[in-house]
C-alpha cells in the first residue's frame, strides 16, 4: 500500500500517523510538504494529520485547505483515492469542500483532551471494515474546534446514507447529533476528530486504532 | 482603495463564544442582554479599481466559510 502523509506548517501528529501506517502496513508513507503541488504517483492513501496548521488562523484548517498540495488532494479524491483526515485533517477536509459541514469551537469553549467512547455507526467502509458495526471503542480526542455543524437537511442526508461513521457515545463537544466522523458520498474520503493513530501499541494505553489501518491495508493492498 | 469585510455567523448557527460573552455581561451586572453574536472584521488594502466581483470571490474562496458564515462588503 503506497501512502502519503501531508505535512502542513503546524502539523504535530504527522509522525504519529506515519508510524501507525508503517507499523500496520509495513511500508512507510511518503511525507509530502504542503507547498508541493504534485503528489507522488500511484498513491493508495493520502492522510492529513492532526495539529494546528497555520496556528488555526482565520478558521481551523482554512489556510491549509488553500495550500498548493490540496488541489492535488482534491483531484486524487475525485479519482477515488482514499483520503483520511484526522482532527485538524478533518477540519482541512471540510474547509476544502471534500466533506460537508464545518467544525466550530467546542460548545463548552474548553480544549478537550481525553479518551472518549465512540460508536461504530458504519462498518461497511474501507476505513472501518475491521470494526464490528454498533460496537463501542475508546479513542483520545484533543481539540478546541470539534463541534460539528451542518444544516438539518445535510445532517439528515448524512444519517440516511450511512455517512455518519463514528458517533460520540455521550456529548463531548456539542457536535450536531454527536457526530465524531463522517465519510463522503462516494466512500473514499473520511474525516474524524478522534485520533486512531494514538492507539496502535499497548504501550499507548490501548489498540483500538489499529483496526482502521488494518482495514485500509486489507482494502488497498 | 480599502474594503471592509464583516463576517458573521449565519442565523441559527450556535455561537458558543457569543453565548459566553452574553453570560459574562450578565455576570458584570448588565441586565437585559438577550444575545451576543461574535464575528470578524477584515480590512483589505487593495489596488485601485479592484472590482467588487473580485472582492466577492475573495470572500467566497477564503475569508468566509459560507457553510456557516455570511459576509458583507463595504468599499471605504
Amino acid at each position: 500500500m503506497k501512502s502519503a502523509v501531508i505535512v502542513f506548517p503546524g502539523s504535530n501528529c504527522d509522525r504519529d500517523l506515519a508510524v501507525a501506517i508503517e507499523t500496520i502496513t509495513g511500508t512507510a508513507p511518503v511525507m509530502v510538504w504542503h507547498r508541493d503541488a504534485v503528489l507522488p504517483d500511484g498513491l493508495d492513501l493520502i492522510a492529513l494529520p492532526g495539529g494546528f496548521s497555520y496556528g488555526d488562523y482565520l478558521r481551523s484548517g482554512a489556510m491549509s485547505a488553500r495550500s498548493p498540495v490540496m488541489q492535488a488532494v482534491i483531484a486524487a479524491a475525485g479519482q477515488g483515492r482514499a483520503v483520511l483526515g484526522v482532527c485538524n485533517g478533518f477540519q482541512v477536509l471540510t474547509e476544502a469542500g471534500l466533506l460537508p459541514g464545518a467544525l466550530m469551537r467546542n460548545a463548552g469553549l474548553d480544549f478537550i483532551c481525553r479518551d472518549v467512547s465512540l460508536t461504530i455507526e458504519n462498518a461497511h467502509t474501507m476505513f472501518t471494515a475491521r470494526y464490528a458495526a454498533g460496537s463501542t471503542i475508546r479513542m483520545p480526542v484533543a481539540h478546541h474546534d470539534g463541534n460539528y455543524v451542518a444544516d438539518a437537511a445535510t445532517l439528515d442526508r448524512l444519517e440516511g446514507e450511512g455517512q455518519v461513521v463514528f458517533r460520540y457515545a455521550e456529548s463531548v463537544n456539542g457536535s450536531a447529533r454527536n457526530i465524531a466522523g463522517i465519510i463522503n458520498d462516494t466512500g473514499n474520503v473520511l474525516g474524524l476528530m478522534p485520533h486512531p493513530e494514538r492507539l496502535i501499541e499497548p504501550a499507548q494505553g490501548g489498540t483500538d486504532g489499529r483496526a482502521m489501518f488494518e482495514a485500509l491495508h486489507a482494502a488497498l493492498g | 482603495m480599502k474594503a471592509r469585510i464583516t463576517i458573521t455567523l449565519k442565523p441559527g448557527v450556535l455561537d458558543p463564544q457569543g453565548r459566553a460573552i452574553q453570560n459574562a455581561l450578565g455576570g458584570l451586572g448588565f441586565a437585559g442582554v438577550a444575545g451576543a453574536r461574535q464575528g470578524k472584521l477584515i480590512e483589505l488594502d487593495l489596488a485601485d479599481g479592484t472590482s467588487e466581483a473580485d472582492i466577492d470571490a475573495m470572500c467566497r474562496q477564503l475569508l468566509a466559510n459560507t457553510v456557516i458564515e455570511n459576509y458583507r462588503i463595504e468599499i471605504l
